[in-house]
């Protein structure tokens, strides 16, 4: 309909504007609960909410990015410290919790595809195993965290830097021993270490909060009736959180294992 | 005539009221997801066994890169971006642009001061 004809005719109710009018007339829809009266089409909707989950993930990157400079300016620096206190890492605990965040995205994004197939029990038993190997990611990461305080390597003054001053007496061959004031250093290795690894296991945190709420409302049905969003939006943060850890191990753990002699 | 007809019918492309952002609903398949997944771990125990070979300077970069490319992996098909509209796509392309640019500029200014010469 002519917005024109519309805005002339005398007969149109007051109450009806001149949109909606338009709207009705012009292009059929199928109105679903979720939608929202100020969105034209559903595609529009979910492509707005898409948009804004973008926006505020990209704040995230702004946010690690800020750490991962300091790591990459600091390493720079310090390299000689950096080296052996990141060899002290164990690849194996970083390589199984690497696997184990990836698992965890398979299903989560498994979840997305059960909620746009409108099949609750795929969603709620995917979500079950996101937030299992979730909760094993975060395990891990405890062993590892308590590992280093076991080696009194928490910054501050419980820090103890002999391991790096004279490694042969701690059993540890293949590492050059550090004079005193470059083995300080390594506190600012284990600072950044606990900075970016925390941060990211708050990020997991607050997902796995997250999840729970998701869990009992897909249990409930509202996700497997055509509203995918909120399964849509978390998933594209909890792939986020796995895109963080992936350059978190190869720069943390694997990175210093052939130092070079300059 | 029929010139004008196709330029007409081009220009009053329904999909533009029912669909304005020209955005297509595409569900990704689980098999699919198992082929990125298995992609995901085979480039994990890549870079495994890359920080094993001594490549000297060379060490970081292969892992960044395949880091890079396990990201760039999971942005297109776990996070749906390769069927997303093209507002998306550049809004994560800008994204991560921008992230560059502030690396770059930060790095060239530590790079080009005299550190320790004064």
């Amino acid at each position: 309909m002519d917005n024109v004809i519309a805005q002339s005719e005398p007969l149109m109710p007051r109450e009806t504007s001149v949109h909606e009018a338009g709207y009705d007339v012009e292009h059929e829809h199928a109105f679903v609960p979720q939608h929202r009266h100020h969105f034209e089409t559903e595609e529009q909707q979910r492509e707005a909410g898409s948009f804004g989950m973008w926006l505020f993930l990209l704040t995230e990157i702004m946010f690690f990015g800020g750490l991962f400079f300091a790591y990459l300016l600091y390493r720079n620096w310090y390299y000689d410290a950096f080296v052996p206190a990141s060899n002290f890492l164990s690849i194996k605990w970083g390589g199984t919790n690497t696997a184990i965040l990836i698992t965890s995205g398979f299903f989560m994004a498994l979840a997305v595809w059960a909620a746009e197939v409108r099949n609750k029990q795929i969603l709620v038993w995917t979500l079950v195993a996101t937030m299992l190997f979730g909760w094993a990611f975060i395990g891990i990461k405890g062993i590892e965290w308590h590992d280093e305080w076991v080696h009194h390597h928490i910054p501050g003054s419980g820090y103890d830097v002999s391991e790096f001053v004279n490694p042969k007496a701690h059993g540890i061959t293949d590492a050059k021993p550090l004079p005193p004031d470059m083995a300080q250093r390594t506190q600012i290795f284990f600072f950044l270490y606990f900075g970016m690894t925390g941060m990211h296991a708050v990020h997991m945190l607050i997902g796995l909060g997250l999840l729970f709420w998701l869990l009992w409302r897909a249990q409930r049905g509202d996700f497997t009736d055509g509203y995918v969003a909120p399964i849509e939006n978390f998933a594209l943060y909890w792939h986020f959180v796995d895109i963080v850890w992936l350059f978190l191990f190869p720069l943390l753990y694997l990175i210093n294992r052939h130092p070079l002699a300059h | 005539m029929s010139h004008e007809a196709a330029h007409e019918h081009h220009y009053h492309d329904p999909a533009n009221v029912t669909n304005p952002e020209h955005a297509e609903h595409h569900i990704v398949t689980p098999l699919q997801y198992c082929y990125v997944y298995g992609t995901l771990l085979f480039f994990t125990i890549l870079t495994i066994l890359a920080a094993d070979w001594d490549m000297g300077i060379f060490n970081p970069v292969v892992a960044l890169a395949i880091a890079c490319t396990k990201a760039v992996i999971v942005i297109l098909f776990f996070m749906h971006v390769k069927y997303q509209s093209n507002l998306i796509k550049m809004t994560v392309g800008c994204g991560f642009f921008t992230f560059i640019i502030l690396i770059t500029m930060t790095l060239l200014d530590y790079i080009s001061r005299a550190w320790g010469l004064w």
